[in-house]
């Protein structure tokens, strides 16, 4: 941000670039580390919101995605494993002019911080949340997480995983999240737009990012990043249109409240098949669509839902304001309230 | 307390002829019943009456952990003692003066503490056969005649009278029968001649939407007061006359009102808003209660999901430039200890108020305790003190509470503020502050944009530093939202003057030290410790916390015997005022009443090399005062004057070794 005394006061706010939301400090994730690719998009989209440099605050938990706030020019707060939302929540509630980003993985925000996450999202605050799932724990070295599929064979199960994996986004419709998507990290363009939906979305953004550990789960993403395979194994959601995939040869249809893959032509139309709403009110349909998993379907990505409901820390606010309107409480008052006498 | 010294009769005074009036200096009063019985009501309802007549008034409410346990069992037996007098008094009274019993369970887990020759008023009909049989009495002890030998026994059929006086106002039986607690309240009300007044206008404003409840209970509040009146039950009544308090305007208050109104207070001293998560714990929901209520102060409250998240939105918020303020209780405390971690590591201004109460785990939540003093002390990962203030009474969490915000926004720490179950729920009468009277406390936030020292980097660059300390080792509040000064904060070690992450050895030495140092700096911008007492002499009492009246009372009576004993009560507990080693130094031996295995002592040894005295009770019970006597006297060489009475546990039973 300029700083120049001598420059005339400029009646707009300065145009900022991805440069000025790049901090001074050396970037220690492992090269080739999906998160790089996701602090680039998110340098470039911020520039775009017209908003101030200072009103930004990230919010971190514990992981290596959660050094992130280290890297921007912005307000940052690296927490505690898992607490990141509650940290955030207390920032959004007290200072509503703050646009509050948390930045979390699978482990800090699905298995430490479980229950901040639920609680956050079914508050509906005002935080934009950012899951970068790699399906492993990286910073402790490679032991399975709440994402790991079933059978992963990782440091702490030589035998395979016998543990259920959680689905994110399933995780965050059943929580009532107003925005849910889905990207992936090297999908710069499709991120981007992802970032930029979530930032101008009111209330609570809750943004999944496939994200490639190269060290520690090398691949575990392939299918939806690797050029020969994507066609067949992602499908990317268009609000209003029908879901199709695979060079547009097929598509998704609903059999009652059953998913299914049919092939277009022989009889079967774009009008035969799913159509994406992102605006529905009831999550049932959305919920659907988080349950399509590889390699049974193609995974959807993109956003499933945004819709607008009451804001917690808006709600909040409006209390006080309301409870302020007839001007600000008198302390000499509270000091005198109930029963008072006077010894002389 | 005594209630058998100072007593001056009057024989048919005026206004009740036939009856006789005696004056007292001071009366030990306990409602207990069912939890249901609405004891903790009444109790209080006589509280706030004395205390606006100008009583000097110390309460005790003491009710079980369960909300309604099983109807007439032992374990469902609420109480509420207070202490009214004509004379400054600082605790709820040793002996119990007057017990008001509704059914036998309360009987028997409350008789031990009435005095010798003490007024007993039980609701008779509650003595039947099944209520007996709960509370583990094969004969009904209204009949042995034991009772009407030791006590002033009045058998009272509450149950027919109350049902009786609220005849005609069509209430089924169970609502008649829930108004038995304000006939009770009114045959206590005759016998004390306290002014029914204000409890018929609170029952009238309580009860305006259902004007036959209002109804019932005024004429069961005038049918127990007329009970009194008329019947030959009853042959004396009492006087306790005005306390002579020191003059001003006075209010009731309990300590966790006074936490809340300090609160709100603090952060108007700041010129800032209040931030408050919470999430709710017994013994210290109340103050998320009060705060709520007090949005018209741009108090913001937050009941978050659980104790992890309402300490770290604490962190959120103080990281945001908030006054924010967290309360729990012990396992809460537990919880909150990783976010507390947190806090020291960045640095920035919180307040965390432990209101305690009996432990381990869940322990006795209902109960008092003085036993989170070490975990406050050191109950986090690492090396990360912190402040800790607490209050000697009810009235005190005001001025304490306000210390412990004043001492973290001027250190930029997170300060813990201690009470306990006792002091949260107990309630004197409080002289009134006027906010006039309360300087500001100084808050700075760096401005952005400017060339300020913090700003400027080695090559005259802009460049704000985070971690740059001034001469009392302080960093800056920098908040979010002023331009220039983005920067990061987190629980990695810091790099001095930075703030960036900085692993390296002596970094990290530096940064450890420079946090000890900071808060042991603090001593230096808190009060003197005081001594009621000799200057010099055999031995000091040191305590601190709720059990402040209770001990100054007994150091008190001591002086009165001429033994050479003094008192020190600690408010602040870390770091300590400046000047306790010395004042220990002056005194032979050194005794430490706490209500918990010797936590204090522990602290006080380790620091002062000096081999204090523990008196220790685990009960879940203030001390009495002649506990804390007992063991003055035996320490001075005295033979213990007073037996203790039957039914007390010793407190003879100590840590081996």
């Amino acid at each position: 941000m300029s700083t120049d005394a001598a420059a005339p006061m400029a009646p707009s706010l300065p145009v900022l670039t991805a440069k000025d939301f790049a901090s001074d400090q050396e970037i220690r994730w492992c090269p080739r580390c999906g998160d790089y690719s996701i602090l680039a998009q998110m340098k470039k989209v911020l520039p775009t919101l017209g908003i101030p440099r200072e009103k930004f605050v990230f919010v971190s938990g514990i992981g290596c995605s959660s050094r992130f706030p280290y890297y921007m020019n912005t307000y940052g707060f690296h927490s505690i494993h898992g607490r990141a939302p509650a940290i955030a929540s207390g920032i959004r509630i007290s200072r509503p002019d703050l646009q509050v980003w948390v930045i979390t993985g699978d482990g800090d925000a699905l298995s430490i911080g479980g229950n901040h996450l639920m609680h956050a999202i079914r508050r509906n605050l005002d935080l934009k949340i950012i899951l970068f799932n790699n399906q492993i724990y990286g910073l402790t070295k490679g032991q399975y997480s709440p994402t790991s599929p079933l059978g992963k064979k990782t440091k702490s199960t030589p035998m395979g995983s016998v543990d259920n994996p959680v689905s994110p986004l399933c995780y965050a419709i059943g929580s009532e999240a107003t925005f849910v998507a889905r990207s992936v990290d090297v999908d710069i363009k499709h991120l981007s737009m992802v970032l930029e939906r979530a930032a101008h979305h009111e209330g609570t953004a809750f943004v999944e990012v496939y994200q490639d550990c190269n060290v520690f789960n090398s691949g575990a993403f392939e299918y939806a990043t690797d050029k020969a395979q994507k066609a067949e194994s992602v499908v990317y959601l268009e609000h209003g249109k029908p879901l199709v995939f695979s060079g547009g040869k097929k598509g998704i249809r609903l059999n009652g409240m059953t998913p299914e893959i049919v092939e277009l032509g022989k009889g079967i139309t774009e009008d035969d098949l799913l159509f994406h709403d992102e605006k529905a009110m009831e999550p049932s349909l959305a919920f659907l669509l988080t349950r399509m998993r590889h390699p049974e379907f193609p995974e959807p990505l993109g956003i499933f839902r945004d819709v607008k409901k009451p804001i917690y820390d808006r709600a909040v606010n409006e209390q006080v304001a309301k409870a302020c309107a007839k001007g600000e409480g008198d302390l000499d008052g509270l000091f005198n309230s109930g029963d008072t006498w006077v010894v002389n | 307390m005594s209630s058998s010294s100072g007593a001056a009769a009057v024989l048919d005074p005026p206004d009740n002829p036939g009856k006789q009036q005696l004056q007292l200096p001071s009366v030990v009063i306990r409602f207990c019943g069912d939890s249901g019985d609405g004891m903790q009501l009444v109790g209080t309802q006589f509280t706030n009456v004395s205390a606006a007549f100008g009583n000097d008034v110390v309460t005790l409410p003491d009710f079980p952990a369960e909300i309604r346990a099983p109807q007439g069992t032992l374990a469902g037996v609420s109480g509420f003692q207070l202490n009214f007098s004509s004379e400054d008094i600082f605790t709820a009274g040793d002996q119990v003066d007057t017990l008001v019993a509704m059914n036998p369970a309360a009987l028997k887990t409350n008789l031990a503490d009435l005095r010798h020759g003490g007024t007993l008023i039980v609701n008779e009909e509650e003595f039947d056969k099944s209520n007996l049989l709960k509370a583990g009495y094969a004969v009904s002890p209204l009949e042995t005649g034991e009772l009407s030998t030791n006590y002033r026994l009045h058998k009272v059929p509450m149950t027919r009278l109350t049902r009786d006086a609220v005849a005609g106002l069509g209430l089924s039986v169970k609502e008649a029968d829930r108004c038995k607690n304000f006939f009770a309240l009114g045959v206590v009300y005759w016998l004390y001649e306290r002014d029914r007044k204000p409890t018929e206008d609170w029952i009238s404003d309580k009860f305006a939407k259902t004007p036959s409840i209002a109804e019932a209970n005024l004429r069961a509040l005038r049918g127990g007061f007329n009970y009194g009146f008329s019947t030959e039950a009853f042959t004396t009544h009492y006087y306790v006359p005005p306390a002579k308090l020191p003059p001003g305007k006075y209010r009731k208050i309990t300590g966790n009102e006074a936490t809340a109104i300090g609160l709100v207070t603090a952060a108007k001293r700041c010129g800032k808003s209040l931030f408050y998560s919470g999430y709710p714990i017994t013994p210290a929901s109340d103050i998320l209660h009060e705060l709520a209520a007090l949005k018209k102060f741009k108090v913001r409250t937050f009941q978050a999901e659980d104790e992890i998240a309402a300490m770290s939105a604490v962190c959120g918020a103080a990281f945001a430039g908030e006054i924010a303020i967290t309360a729990s209780s012990g396992p809460g405390i537990c919880l909150k200890g990783e976010a507390m971690g947190l806090g020291v590591m960045t640095e920035l201004p919180m307040v965390i108020i432990d209101v305690q109460r009996g432990g381990p785990s869940t322990g006795l939540p209902t109960k008092t305790e003085q036993s989170d003093l070490l975990l406050a002390m050191f109950g986090r990962n690492g090396d990360s003190p912190l402040p800790i203030v607490a209050a000697a009474s009810p009235g005190d969490c005001f001025t304490m509470v306000q210390e412990a915000v004043r001492i973290a926004v001027e250190f930029m720490t997170p300060v813990i503020f201690l009470t306990d179950g006792y002091l949260a729920n107990g309630s004197e009468p409080w002289l009134i502050p006027r906010m006039e009277d309360l300087p500001p406390i100084q808050v700075s936030h760096p401005p952005g944009n400017t060339s300020a020292p913090d700003m400027v980097n080695g090559e005259g660059e802009n460049e704000f530093m985070p971690y740059r300390r001034d001469e009392r080792l302080v960093r800056p509040w920098a908040i979010p939202g002023t331009p220039g000064l983005e920067h990061r904060i987190g629980g990695i070690e810091k790099k001095d003057v930075t703030g960036n992450i900085d692993y390296s050895p002596l970094n990290h030495h530096h940064m450890t030290m420079t946090r000890q140092n900071k808060v042991a700096g603090i001593a230096e911008h808190i009060p003197l410790q005081d001594v009621e007492g000799p200057e010099t002499g055999e031995l000091l009492v040191l305590s601190w916390g709720g059990p402040f009246g209770v001990v100054r009372t007994a150091v008190r009576r001591a002086q009165d015997e001429g033994l050479s004993v003094a008192h020190a009560h600690l408010r602040y507990l870390n770091p300590f005022p400046r000047n306790l080693g010395e004042i220990i130094s002056k005194y032979k031996k050194v005794l430490i009443p706490e209500l918990n295995v010797g936590q204090l002592r522990m602290l006080i040894r380790a620091k002062y090399l000096v081999d204090a005295a523990g008196l220790n009770k685990i009960q879940g019970k203030p001390f009495l005062v002649h506990e804390v006597l007992d063991v003055i006297r035996e320490m001075l060489g005295q033979t213990p004057a007073a037996q203790i009475p039957a039914g007390q546990p010793s407190l003879k039973e100590t840590v081996k070794g």
